[in-house]
Protein backbone atom coordinates (compact mmCIF):
# COMPACT_ATOMS: atom_id res chain seq x y z
CA UNK A 1 0.00 0.00 0.00
CA UNK A 2 2.53 2.62 1.09
CA UNK A 3 4.59 1.39 -2.17
CA UNK A 4 2.04 2.50 -4.20
CA UNK A 5 1.39 5.87 -2.28
CA UNK A 6 5.02 6.51 -3.05
CA UNK A 7 5.11 6.02 -6.64
CA UNK A 8 2.19 7.92 -6.78
CA UNK A 9 3.64 10.63 -4.95
CA UNK A 10 7.08 11.07 -6.84
CA UNK A 11 6.85 13.35 -9.99
CA UNK A 12 7.80 11.23 -13.17
CA UNK A 13 11.11 11.96 -14.44
CA UNK A 14 10.48 10.45 -17.87
CA UNK A 15 7.18 11.98 -19.09
CA UNK A 16 7.05 15.96 -19.80
CA UNK A 17 4.00 17.86 -18.16
CA UNK A 18 2.36 18.44 -21.34
CA UNK A 19 2.34 14.99 -21.96
CA UNK A 20 0.60 13.84 -18.79
CA UNK A 21 -1.62 16.56 -19.23
CA UNK A 22 -3.02 15.51 -22.60
CA UNK A 23 -2.91 12.18 -21.59
CA UNK A 24 -4.86 12.64 -18.72
CA UNK A 25 -7.45 15.08 -20.44
CA UNK A 26 -7.98 11.94 -23.44
CA UNK A 27 -8.25 9.21 -20.21
CA UNK A 28 -10.66 11.74 -18.93
CA UNK A 29 -12.56 12.31 -22.33
CA UNK A 30 -12.82 8.33 -22.34
CA UNK A 31 -13.99 7.43 -18.87
CA UNK A 32 -16.95 10.22 -19.46
CA UNK A 33 -17.74 9.16 -23.00
CA UNK A 34 -17.79 5.68 -21.56
CA UNK A 35 -19.89 6.85 -18.64
CA UNK A 36 -22.57 8.95 -20.46
CA UNK A 37 -22.51 5.65 -23.15
CA UNK A 38 -23.49 3.14 -20.25
CA UNK A 39 -26.56 5.91 -19.17
CA UNK A 40 -27.48 6.34 -22.65
CA UNK A 41 -27.42 2.85 -23.83
CA UNK A 42 -29.60 2.10 -20.19
CA UNK A 43 -32.00 4.54 -21.14
CA UNK A 44 -33.59 2.51 -23.59
CA UNK A 45 -36.72 1.32 -23.54
CA UNK A 46 -35.25 -1.76 -25.19
CA UNK A 47 -32.92 -2.26 -22.01
CA UNK A 48 -35.57 -1.86 -19.50
CA UNK A 49 -37.31 -4.64 -20.87
CA UNK A 50 -34.60 -7.20 -21.53
CA UNK A 51 -35.70 -8.70 -18.50
CA UNK A 52 -38.89 -10.88 -18.37
CA UNK A 53 -39.55 -9.19 -15.03
CA UNK A 54 -40.64 -5.99 -16.85
CA UNK A 55 -41.72 -7.42 -20.27
CA UNK A 56 -43.92 -9.78 -19.41
CA UNK A 57 -46.15 -7.32 -16.71
CA UNK A 58 -45.48 -3.68 -16.94
CA UNK A 59 -44.79 -3.26 -20.35
CA UNK A 60 -47.53 -5.52 -21.45
CA UNK A 61 -50.10 -3.42 -19.97
CA UNK A 62 -48.25 -0.24 -21.14
CA UNK A 63 -49.00 -1.57 -24.91
CA UNK A 64 -52.92 -0.52 -24.05
CA UNK A 65 -52.61 2.64 -22.91
CA UNK A 66 -52.49 6.40 -24.79
CA UNK A 67 -48.54 6.38 -23.88
CA UNK A 68 -47.80 3.96 -26.34
CA UNK A 69 -49.87 4.35 -29.28
CA UNK A 70 -52.07 8.03 -29.41
CA UNK A 71 -53.31 9.90 -32.46
CA UNK A 72 -50.19 12.29 -32.11
CA UNK A 73 -47.88 9.45 -32.25
CA UNK A 74 -45.75 10.43 -29.79
CA UNK A 75 -44.76 7.61 -27.65
CA UNK A 76 -43.76 7.87 -24.15
CA UNK A 77 -41.47 5.17 -23.14
CA UNK A 78 -39.93 3.79 -19.56
CA UNK A 79 -37.38 6.47 -19.12
CA UNK A 80 -39.47 9.21 -20.07
CA UNK A 81 -41.69 8.72 -17.50
CA UNK A 82 -38.99 6.57 -15.20
CA UNK A 83 -35.48 8.45 -15.35
CA UNK A 84 -35.58 12.61 -14.83
CA UNK A 85 -33.74 14.65 -17.56
CA UNK A 86 -31.34 16.31 -15.53
CA UNK A 87 -28.51 15.18 -14.86
CA UNK A 88 -27.96 14.78 -11.50
CA UNK A 89 -31.50 13.68 -10.67
CA UNK A 90 -30.84 11.25 -13.83
CA UNK A 91 -27.64 9.97 -12.38
CA UNK A 92 -29.34 9.91 -8.55
CA UNK A 93 -31.80 7.43 -10.20
CA UNK A 94 -29.22 5.13 -11.93
CA UNK A 95 -27.59 4.53 -8.61
CA UNK A 96 -30.42 3.37 -6.84
CA UNK A 97 -31.21 1.12 -9.86
CA UNK A 98 -28.28 -0.71 -8.49
CA UNK A 99 -30.72 -1.80 -5.92
CA UNK A 100 -32.94 -3.41 -8.45
CA UNK A 101 -30.09 -5.37 -10.40
CA UNK A 102 -29.62 -6.72 -6.90
CA UNK A 103 -33.03 -7.73 -6.68
CA UNK A 104 -33.24 -8.86 -10.18
CA UNK A 105 -30.33 -11.13 -9.40
CA UNK A 106 -32.27 -12.68 -5.66
CA UNK A 107 -35.23 -13.18 -8.28
CA UNK A 108 -37.24 -10.80 -5.59
CA UNK A 109 -40.29 -10.65 -8.26
CA UNK A 110 -39.27 -13.75 -10.84
CA UNK A 111 -42.93 -14.67 -11.29
CA UNK A 112 -45.96 -12.99 -12.10
CA UNK A 113 -47.35 -13.74 -8.67
CA UNK A 114 -44.31 -12.61 -7.16
CA UNK A 115 -44.54 -9.21 -9.27
CA UNK A 116 -47.81 -8.99 -8.11
CA UNK A 117 -47.76 -9.39 -4.79
CA UNK A 118 -44.86 -6.73 -4.56
CA UNK A 119 -46.61 -4.38 -6.96
CA UNK A 120 -48.09 -2.28 -4.11
CA UNK A 121 -44.72 -1.62 -2.57
CA UNK A 122 -43.08 -0.80 -6.42
CA UNK A 123 -46.31 1.36 -6.81
CA UNK A 124 -45.83 3.71 -3.31
CA UNK A 125 -42.32 3.74 -4.51
CA UNK A 126 -43.14 5.31 -7.65
CA UNK A 127 -45.95 7.43 -6.47
CA UNK A 128 -44.16 8.77 -3.60
CA UNK A 129 -41.25 10.01 -5.49
CA UNK A 130 -43.62 11.69 -8.24
CA UNK A 131 -45.62 13.17 -5.16
CA UNK A 132 -42.74 14.65 -3.84
CA UNK A 133 -41.42 16.10 -7.46
CA UNK A 134 -44.86 17.47 -8.40
CA UNK A 135 -44.79 14.87 -11.10
CA UNK A 136 -41.27 15.98 -12.70
CA UNK A 137 -41.46 13.70 -15.29
CA UNK A 138 -44.95 14.34 -16.73
CA UNK A 139 -44.11 17.65 -16.67
CA UNK A 140 -41.06 17.25 -18.94
CA UNK A 141 -43.76 16.58 -21.48
CA UNK A 142 -47.21 17.77 -19.87
CA UNK A 143 -47.41 21.29 -18.81
CA UNK A 144 -50.52 22.75 -17.49
CA UNK A 145 -49.79 26.26 -18.06
CA UNK A 146 -50.00 25.17 -21.84
CA UNK A 147 -53.01 23.31 -21.10
CA UNK A 148 -55.91 24.61 -24.05
CA UNK A 149 -59.24 24.49 -21.60
CA UNK A 150 -61.23 24.83 -24.29
CA UNK A 151 -60.16 22.13 -26.30
CA UNK A 152 -60.17 19.51 -23.01
CA UNK A 153 -63.43 17.47 -21.77
CA UNK A 154 -65.62 19.16 -19.49
CA UNK A 155 -64.33 16.90 -16.60
CA UNK A 156 -60.86 17.35 -17.18
CA UNK A 157 -61.26 21.26 -17.39
CA UNK A 158 -63.18 21.25 -14.11
CA UNK A 159 -61.05 18.76 -11.62
CA UNK A 160 -57.67 20.17 -13.14
CA UNK A 161 -58.77 23.87 -12.31
CA UNK A 162 -59.99 22.70 -9.08
CA UNK A 163 -56.97 20.39 -8.50
CA UNK A 164 -54.13 22.64 -9.33
CA UNK A 165 -55.54 25.45 -7.14
CA UNK A 166 -55.55 22.92 -4.64
CA UNK A 167 -52.30 22.12 -5.22
CA UNK A 168 -52.24 18.64 -6.97
CA UNK A 169 -50.19 16.85 -8.71
CA UNK A 170 -50.59 14.82 -11.89
CA UNK A 171 -50.30 11.53 -10.03
CA UNK A 172 -52.46 12.41 -7.02
CA UNK A 173 -55.45 11.81 -9.77
CA UNK A 174 -53.51 9.98 -12.55
CA UNK A 175 -52.80 7.12 -11.29
CA UNK A 176 -52.06 3.55 -13.64
CA UNK A 177 -51.61 5.72 -16.39
CA UNK A 178 -49.05 3.34 -17.60
CA UNK A 179 -49.78 -0.35 -15.68
CA UNK A 180 -52.80 -2.22 -14.14
CA UNK A 181 -52.36 -0.78 -10.78
CA UNK A 182 -52.30 -3.07 -7.54
CA UNK A 183 -54.99 -4.06 -5.60
CA UNK A 184 -56.01 -0.89 -4.29
CA UNK A 185 -57.50 -1.72 -0.93
CA UNK A 186 -55.02 0.42 1.13
CA UNK A 187 -55.60 3.42 -0.70
CA UNK A 188 -59.16 3.62 -2.19
CA UNK A 189 -61.45 0.80 -0.13
CA UNK A 190 -64.00 2.44 -2.26
CA UNK A 191 -62.75 1.35 -5.40
CA UNK A 192 -62.17 -1.94 -4.46
CA UNK A 193 -64.31 -5.02 -4.25
CA UNK B 1 -101.63 -25.00 -79.12
CA UNK B 2 -105.32 -23.94 -77.91
CA UNK B 3 -105.73 -21.23 -75.56
CA UNK B 4 -105.53 -23.22 -72.46
CA UNK B 5 -102.78 -24.42 -72.84
CA UNK B 6 -101.04 -21.46 -73.61
CA UNK B 7 -102.29 -19.94 -70.53
CA UNK B 8 -100.95 -22.95 -68.77
CA UNK B 9 -97.38 -21.86 -70.20
CA UNK B 10 -97.74 -18.47 -69.29
CA UNK B 11 -98.91 -19.39 -65.81
CA UNK B 12 -95.90 -21.97 -65.74
CA UNK B 13 -93.83 -18.92 -67.00
CA UNK B 14 -94.29 -16.90 -64.31
CA UNK B 15 -94.11 -19.38 -61.55
CA UNK B 16 -90.56 -19.63 -62.16
CA UNK B 17 -89.60 -16.24 -62.60
CA UNK B 18 -91.33 -15.89 -59.21
CA UNK B 19 -89.19 -18.71 -58.20
CA UNK B 20 -85.87 -16.94 -59.17
CA UNK B 21 -86.62 -13.50 -57.72
CA UNK B 22 -87.19 -15.77 -54.51
CA UNK B 23 -83.95 -17.04 -54.63
CA UNK B 24 -82.28 -13.76 -54.49
CA UNK B 25 -83.84 -12.82 -51.62
CA UNK B 26 -81.34 -13.76 -48.62
CA UNK B 27 -81.54 -13.82 -45.13
CA UNK B 28 -79.18 -11.65 -43.97
CA UNK B 29 -77.45 -11.51 -40.90
CA UNK B 30 -76.91 -8.10 -39.04
CA UNK B 31 -73.01 -8.61 -39.62
CA UNK B 32 -73.80 -9.02 -43.37
CA UNK B 33 -73.60 -11.66 -45.62
CA UNK B 34 -69.71 -13.42 -44.38
CA UNK B 35 -69.09 -16.91 -43.43
CA UNK B 36 -68.42 -17.68 -39.96
CA UNK B 37 -65.11 -18.38 -39.86
CA UNK B 38 -64.42 -15.21 -42.39
CA UNK B 39 -63.97 -11.18 -41.14
CA UNK B 40 -66.83 -8.76 -41.99
CA UNK B 41 -65.25 -5.40 -42.95
CA UNK B 42 -64.27 -3.13 -39.92
CA UNK B 43 -66.98 -0.97 -38.52
CA UNK B 44 -66.24 2.61 -38.57
CA UNK B 45 -64.70 3.89 -35.48
CA UNK B 46 -66.62 6.57 -33.58
CA UNK B 47 -65.07 9.41 -32.57
CA UNK B 48 -66.48 10.83 -29.45
CA UNK B 49 -65.86 13.66 -27.36
CA UNK B 50 -67.98 14.24 -24.09
CA UNK B 51 -71.19 15.56 -24.24
CA UNK B 52 -74.52 16.36 -21.98
CA UNK B 53 -76.04 13.25 -20.12
CA UNK B 54 -79.20 11.66 -22.09
CA UNK B 55 -82.28 11.31 -19.70
CA UNK B 56 -83.30 8.28 -18.83
CA UNK B 57 -86.18 6.20 -21.32
CA UNK B 58 -87.39 4.11 -19.33
CA UNK B 59 -87.82 3.52 -15.72
CA UNK B 60 -84.61 1.50 -14.07
CA UNK B 61 -82.78 2.10 -17.47
CA UNK B 62 -79.41 1.91 -16.33
CA UNK B 63 -77.99 6.06 -17.42
CA UNK B 64 -75.87 5.86 -20.22
CA UNK B 65 -72.43 7.56 -19.47
CA UNK B 66 -71.87 10.84 -20.83
CA UNK B 67 -67.96 10.68 -21.40
CA UNK B 68 -65.39 8.24 -23.09
CA UNK B 69 -64.26 5.54 -21.03
CA UNK B 70 -61.52 4.46 -22.94
CA UNK B 71 -58.70 2.66 -20.80
CA UNK B 72 -60.94 2.33 -17.64
CA UNK B 73 -59.77 -0.49 -16.25
CA UNK B 74 -62.14 -3.05 -13.49
CA UNK B 75 -60.67 -5.46 -12.05
CA UNK B 76 -60.74 -7.48 -8.45
CA UNK B 77 -58.17 -5.53 -7.84
CA UNK B 78 -59.47 -2.26 -8.76
CA UNK B 79 -62.08 0.18 -10.28
CA UNK B 80 -61.57 2.95 -12.32
CA UNK B 81 -65.08 4.09 -11.81
CA UNK B 82 -65.33 4.01 -8.31
CA UNK B 83 -62.55 6.26 -8.10
CA UNK B 84 -65.06 9.19 -8.93
CA UNK B 85 -68.14 7.17 -7.87
CA UNK B 86 -67.71 5.34 -4.98
CA UNK B 87 -69.98 7.64 -2.12
CA UNK B 88 -66.77 8.30 -0.65
CA UNK B 89 -65.55 10.00 -3.87
CA UNK B 90 -68.27 11.80 -4.51
CA UNK B 91 -67.02 14.15 -2.18
CA UNK B 92 -64.23 15.02 -3.63
CA UNK B 93 -65.56 14.64 -7.59
CA UNK B 94 -69.51 15.98 -7.82
CA UNK B 95 -70.22 12.61 -9.80
CA UNK B 96 -73.32 11.10 -9.62
CA UNK B 97 -72.65 8.23 -7.20
CA UNK B 98 -73.83 4.42 -7.49
CA UNK B 99 -77.23 4.00 -6.50
CA UNK B 100 -78.57 2.12 -3.22
CA UNK B 101 -79.80 -1.29 -4.90
CA UNK B 102 -75.81 -1.44 -5.93
CA UNK B 103 -75.57 -2.47 -2.37
CA UNK B 104 -77.50 -5.25 -2.03
CA UNK B 105 -75.68 -8.75 -2.85
CA UNK B 106 -77.90 -11.15 -4.42
CA UNK B 107 -79.59 -12.56 -1.36
CA UNK B 108 -81.05 -9.45 -0.34
CA UNK B 109 -78.25 -8.68 2.21
CA UNK B 110 -76.67 -4.84 2.08
CA UNK B 111 -72.97 -4.61 1.90
CA UNK B 112 -70.80 -2.20 2.69
CA UNK B 113 -69.18 -2.03 -0.88
CA UNK B 114 -70.56 -2.33 -4.54
CA UNK B 115 -72.11 -6.02 -4.57
CA UNK B 116 -70.35 -8.30 -6.66
CA UNK B 117 -73.71 -8.52 -9.33
CA UNK B 118 -72.99 -4.95 -9.82
CA UNK B 119 -68.96 -4.47 -10.12
CA UNK B 120 -68.93 -4.59 -13.42
CA UNK B 121 -70.23 -1.25 -14.31
CA UNK B 122 -70.40 -1.34 -18.03
CA UNK B 123 -72.32 -4.80 -18.01
CA UNK B 124 -75.37 -2.17 -17.65
CA UNK B 125 -73.74 1.18 -18.43
CA UNK B 126 -72.31 2.07 -21.80
CA UNK B 127 -71.20 5.44 -23.51
CA UNK B 128 -74.10 7.30 -25.06
CA UNK B 129 -73.53 7.86 -28.55
CA UNK B 130 -75.87 9.78 -31.29
CA UNK B 131 -75.68 6.82 -33.85
CA UNK B 132 -78.69 5.75 -36.26
CA UNK B 133 -80.97 2.49 -34.90
CA UNK B 134 -79.78 -0.90 -35.89
CA UNK B 135 -82.69 -2.25 -36.43
CA UNK B 136 -85.74 -0.12 -37.94
CA UNK B 137 -88.05 0.51 -34.37
CA UNK B 138 -90.95 2.35 -33.06
CA UNK B 139 -89.79 2.57 -29.31
CA UNK B 140 -91.24 5.68 -27.52
CA UNK B 141 -90.18 6.45 -24.04
CA UNK B 142 -92.61 5.35 -21.64
CA UNK B 143 -93.69 8.09 -20.49
CA UNK B 144 -94.60 10.24 -23.78
C1 LIG C 1 -42.74 11.58 -23.52
C2 LIG C 1 -43.76 12.51 -23.20
C3 LIG C 1 -44.80 12.16 -22.13
C4 LIG C 1 -44.60 11.89 -20.81
C5 LIG C 1 -43.28 11.79 -20.06
C6 LIG C 1 -45.92 11.73 -20.23
N1 LIG C 1 -46.89 11.89 -21.19
FE1 LIG C 1 -48.89 11.81 -20.92
N2 LIG C 1 -49.20 11.96 -22.90
C7 LIG C 1 -48.20 12.15 -23.85
C8 LIG C 1 -48.80 12.09 -25.17
C9 LIG C 1 -48.05 12.26 -26.48
C10 LIG C 1 -50.20 11.87 -24.99
C11 LIG C 1 -51.28 11.70 -26.05
C12 LIG C 1 -51.74 12.98 -26.63
C13 LIG C 1 -52.83 12.70 -27.63
O1 LIG C 1 -53.98 12.58 -27.23
O2 LIG C 1 -52.52 12.57 -28.79
C14 LIG C 1 -50.41 11.81 -23.55
C15 LIG C 1 -51.65 11.66 -22.97
C16 LIG C 1 -51.88 11.71 -21.60
C17 LIG C 1 -53.19 11.72 -20.98
C18 LIG C 1 -54.53 11.68 -21.71
C19 LIG C 1 -55.07 10.30 -21.71
C20 LIG C 1 -56.25 10.13 -22.62
O3 LIG C 1 -56.86 9.08 -22.49
O4 LIG C 1 -56.52 11.00 -23.45
C21 LIG C 1 -52.98 11.78 -19.63
C22 LIG C 1 -54.06 11.79 -18.55
C23 LIG C 1 -51.55 11.81 -19.41
N3 LIG C 1 -50.92 11.76 -20.63
C24 LIG C 1 -50.96 11.84 -18.17
C25 LIG C 1 -49.59 11.69 -17.95
C26 LIG C 1 -48.99 11.48 -16.66
C27 LIG C 1 -49.76 11.43 -15.36
C28 LIG C 1 -47.65 11.37 -16.86
C29 LIG C 1 -46.56 11.12 -15.82
C30 LIG C 1 -46.65 9.87 -15.06
C31 LIG C 1 -47.40 11.51 -18.29
N4 LIG C 1 -48.61 11.68 -18.91
C32 LIG C 1 -46.14 11.47 -18.89
C33 LIG C 1 -46.85 12.34 -23.59
C34 LIG C 1 -46.24 12.14 -22.37
C1 LIG D 1 -57.54 16.86 -9.34
C2 LIG D 1 -57.28 15.73 -10.18
C3 LIG D 1 -56.35 15.92 -11.39
C4 LIG D 1 -55.08 16.43 -11.41
C5 LIG D 1 -54.27 17.02 -10.27
C6 LIG D 1 -54.61 16.27 -12.77
N1 LIG D 1 -55.58 15.72 -13.54
FE1 LIG D 1 -55.50 15.38 -15.54
N2 LIG D 1 -57.44 14.76 -15.53
C7 LIG D 1 -58.23 14.59 -14.41
C8 LIG D 1 -59.52 14.03 -14.80
C9 LIG D 1 -60.65 13.66 -13.85
C10 LIG D 1 -59.49 13.90 -16.20
C11 LIG D 1 -60.56 13.29 -17.10
C12 LIG D 1 -60.20 11.84 -17.19
C13 LIG D 1 -61.09 11.02 -18.02
O1 LIG D 1 -61.96 11.49 -18.73
O2 LIG D 1 -60.88 9.80 -17.94
C14 LIG D 1 -58.17 14.37 -16.64
C15 LIG D 1 -57.75 14.41 -17.96
C16 LIG D 1 -56.46 14.69 -18.36
C17 LIG D 1 -56.00 14.71 -19.72
C18 LIG D 1 -56.86 14.45 -20.94
C19 LIG D 1 -57.51 15.78 -21.31
C20 LIG D 1 -58.64 15.69 -22.30
O3 LIG D 1 -59.74 16.12 -21.96
O4 LIG D 1 -58.42 15.16 -23.40
C21 LIG D 1 -54.66 14.99 -19.70
C22 LIG D 1 -53.74 15.11 -20.88
C23 LIG D 1 -54.28 15.18 -18.31
N3 LIG D 1 -55.41 15.00 -17.54
C24 LIG D 1 -53.00 15.43 -17.88
C25 LIG D 1 -52.70 15.85 -16.59
C26 LIG D 1 -51.38 16.27 -16.18
C27 LIG D 1 -50.16 16.30 -17.06
C28 LIG D 1 -51.47 16.65 -14.88
C29 LIG D 1 -50.36 17.24 -14.00
C30 LIG D 1 -49.76 18.47 -14.50
C31 LIG D 1 -52.85 16.40 -14.46
N4 LIG D 1 -53.55 15.92 -15.53
C32 LIG D 1 -53.33 16.63 -13.18
C33 LIG D 1 -57.87 14.89 -13.11
C34 LIG D 1 -56.68 15.48 -12.74
C1 LIG E 1 -46.74 7.60 -18.80
C2 LIG E 1 -45.71 7.31 -17.86
C3 LIG E 1 -45.17 5.89 -17.70
C4 LIG E 1 -44.60 5.10 -18.67
C5 LIG E 1 -44.42 5.40 -20.15
C6 LIG E 1 -44.14 3.91 -18.00
N1 LIG E 1 -44.45 3.96 -16.67
FE1 LIG E 1 -44.01 2.57 -15.28
N2 LIG E 1 -45.07 3.59 -13.88
C7 LIG E 1 -45.66 4.83 -14.08
C8 LIG E 1 -46.40 5.18 -12.89
C9 LIG E 1 -47.21 6.46 -12.69
C10 LIG E 1 -46.23 4.13 -11.96
C11 LIG E 1 -46.83 4.01 -10.55
C12 LIG E 1 -47.91 2.95 -10.50
C13 LIG E 1 -49.12 3.31 -11.30
O1 LIG E 1 -49.68 4.40 -11.11
O2 LIG E 1 -49.52 2.48 -12.13
C14 LIG E 1 -45.38 3.15 -12.62
C15 LIG E 1 -44.97 1.97 -12.03
C16 LIG E 1 -44.05 1.10 -12.59
C17 LIG E 1 -43.49 -0.06 -11.93
C18 LIG E 1 -43.82 -0.52 -10.52
C19 LIG E 1 -44.86 -1.59 -10.53
C20 LIG E 1 -46.25 -1.08 -10.77
O3 LIG E 1 -46.93 -1.62 -11.67
O4 LIG E 1 -46.67 -0.15 -10.10
C21 LIG E 1 -42.63 -0.64 -12.81
C22 LIG E 1 -41.80 -1.89 -12.58
C23 LIG E 1 -42.66 0.14 -14.03
N3 LIG E 1 -43.52 1.19 -13.86
C24 LIG E 1 -41.92 -0.15 -15.17
C25 LIG E 1 -42.13 0.46 -16.40
C26 LIG E 1 -41.58 -0.02 -17.65
C27 LIG E 1 -40.64 -1.20 -17.81
C28 LIG E 1 -42.04 0.81 -18.62
C29 LIG E 1 -41.79 0.72 -20.13
C30 LIG E 1 -42.27 -0.47 -20.77
C31 LIG E 1 -42.85 1.82 -17.98
N4 LIG E 1 -42.90 1.57 -16.64
C32 LIG E 1 -43.47 2.87 -18.64
C33 LIG E 1 -45.58 5.60 -15.22
C34 LIG E 1 -45.09 5.16 -16.44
Amino acid sequence: MSKIWQWLKTPSAKYSAGFLISLSFIVGILFWGGFNTAMELSNQESFCISCHEMEENVYKEYQDTVHYSNRSGVRATCPDCHVPKVWHHKVMRKIRATNELLHKALGTIDTPEKFENKRLELAHHVWDEMKANDSRECRNCHDYESMDYLSQRSRSVKQHIKGFDEGKTCIDCHKGIAHSLPNMATDDPSATR
Amino acid sequence: MNTINKLFLLLLLCVTAMQINAKEVEIQSLRGNYDLDELSPEPEIKRRRDSDRVKRQFGLQPPVIPHLTKGYKINLKFNKCLTCHSWENVKKTDAPRVGFSHFVDREGANSKKVAGRRYFCVQCHVTQADTPALIENTFKPANK
